[in-house]
């Protein structure tokens, strides 16, 4: 009955999340603020992994494609197709689920235990909507742009480490990633982003708002954040994989 | 005023807070005192909401606070002030911050006047000039003033104070007392102290409850405690040698 209990007390702690906020300007301050913190602090980490594993699909593809019969050009729609559809939306999420959820469901959960929660309560402050909205509104906001410029640079990389490496040329990368485009597949990738967005503060601000106890529950807090916000998204990406692609 | 009437509170099969009824006046320093474990926070967090009671009534000059739905507590939080036990200043704030934020929250105030009413709560708790420290830069007595400051910001009609003088030095701690005592009859507050603090008891003590295995054990006021005859409360205000020798010696 535990995960049952656990998701009723979610969708209560959310009902509180998306009551109507006290005071609009101080809420669009605490947007702004996550913004950075949850956003363009993440954009190191993301530029970094998203190049090098461009690179590495490349050559990874190159490497499989070594046949006549299959054009060259194949690596750069390979590249293109798993950075779009997979790499970018999925596991660029995953690694934000760590970095971001753990930072989320330690910073609300060391607010819980140092009682700072308590003084907004007292205040007559819903801190629920305080703490939890201006987080997920900042992330369903920013991890779009995130995602695209994980998606520029993971095609990139690809291009400059394939090329310089000798997996193909210039000129069949750059082919490839144009060939047989479908621009409805960003559609796809960005709901992903979106619901991964939402599922990641969420999950962690749920797990930081609900510690109990001291320092050790904290970092309990933080690892089931990560945790369970993982397990989430991989559900979800299945579950929105088979709705938009399976024809 | 503040009136709780036969509140109790279990958690489990213990039963914290049995059948307990006071009145905390206006204009004074009320006192929840007792032995650590015997359910005085409880009963402050009872009061403001933090914990719901199982039975009885909380009432705010006249509005049953426990029968109020979210938003009716939310309107009477709004009249309180709150010194909790660590402090509870916002980490990511500047002091500044901290005191401003009750103001950004419910006030339409003018930045200049919000940044006069920030000064005036700082001056009030004596700490002028240290608007952008952060709580990690302040010692244990300035976090509780700070923490003071803030409460007071939004010129609150109740105030609570967790244990205000925990963790310092007894100079500090006359500071923080006279502090509460000045603000409470300078505003015309209802303060409510929780304390097992016998300087406390003694110095600020209008109107004093003391709490023993979750009851109301004994109430009165400051010049009543050292003559009071029950004997558990004589226990807890006689319990060091000092007091002992000091008191009971003299006499």
């Amino acid at each position: 009955m535990k995960p049952v209990y656990h998701i009723g007390k979610y969708f209560l702690l959310m009902r509180r999340v998306f009551s109507k906020p006290q005071k609009g300007k101080v809420y669009l301050r605490q947007i702004v603020f996550e913004i950075n913190n949850i956003g363009i602090s993440s954009l190191p980490i993301i530029s970094i992994i998203s190049v090098f594993m461009g690179g590495i699909i490349t050559i990874q593809a190159a490497f499989g494609f070594n046949s006549p019969w299959v054009p060259l050009y194949a690596v750069g729609f390979t590249t293109r197709e798993s950075i779009l559809l997979e790499f970018s939306p999925t596991i660029v999420c995953l690694i934000l689920a760590g970095k971001v959820g753990s930072n989320i469901a330690s910073e609300i959960g060391a607010m819980r235990i140092s009682e700072q929660i308590d003084a907004l309560e007292i205040m007559g402050i819903n801190s629920a909507s305080y703490l939890i909205f201006p987080k997920i509104a900042a992330a369903v906001f920013i991890f779009p742009f995130l995602i695209a410029l994980s998606m520029f640079l993971g095609i990139l990389g690809g291009y400059v480490m394939g090329v310089s490496a000798g997996a193909c040329t210039g000129y069949e990368y750059i082919y490839g990633i144009q060939a047989f485009f479908e621009p409805w597949k960003l559609y796809y990738s960005f709901t992903k982003v979106i619901v991964f967005a939402y599922i990641i503060t969420s999950v962690s601000s749920y797990y930081g708002y609900y510690t109990t106890g001291g320092a050790l529950e904290v970092g309990r807090s933080s690892t089931n954040a990560v945790v369970y916000s993982s397990i989430l998204i991989l559900l979800f990406a299945l579950i929105l994989t088979n709705l938009f692609l399976n024809r | 005023m503040i009136e709780i009437q036969h509140i109790n509170k279990t958690f489990g099969d213990r039963h914290v807070v049995k059948d307990v009824s006071f009145q905390f006046y206006q204009g004074k320093t009320n006192l929840i005192i007792g032995e650590s474990g015997c359910g005085k926070s409880t009963i402050l967090k009872l009061m403001v909401g933090l914990h719901l009671v199982d039975s009885g009534a909380v009432i705010y000059d006249g509005v049953d606070f426990t029968a109020q739905d979210a938003m009716g507590q939310q309107e009477i939080r709004k009249k309180i002030g709150m010194l909790f036990q660590g402090g509870a200043l916002f980490d990511s704030q500047t002091l500044e911050e901290n005191v401003r934020f009750p103001l950004d929250m419910f006030t339409d105030l003018s930045d200049e006047e919000k940044m006069e009413r920030v000064n005036f709560c700082l001056e009030k708790v004596k700490l002028v000039g240290k608007n952008n420290l952060y709580p990690a830069e302040l010692s244990g007595g300035m976090k509780k003033r700070a923490a003071l400051a803030r409460a007071i910001a939004n010129n609150p009609s109740y105030l609570y104070c967790d244990e205000p003088n925990s963790g310092l030095d007894p100079k500090t701690s006359i500071v923080i007392d006279t502090l509460i005592k000045d603000i409470t009859t300078e505003f015309n507050i209802t303060t409510i102290v929780v304390t097992h603090d016998m300087n406390s008891v003694v110095e600020i003590g209008d109107n004093i409850m003391f709490v023993h295995q979750g009851q109301n054990w004994w109430t009165g006021n400051r010049t009543q405690v050292l003559n009071n005859t029950n004997p558990e409360f004589q226990d807890f205000v006689f319990a060091s040698e000092f007091m002992k020798t000091m008191y009971k010696g003299a006499k």
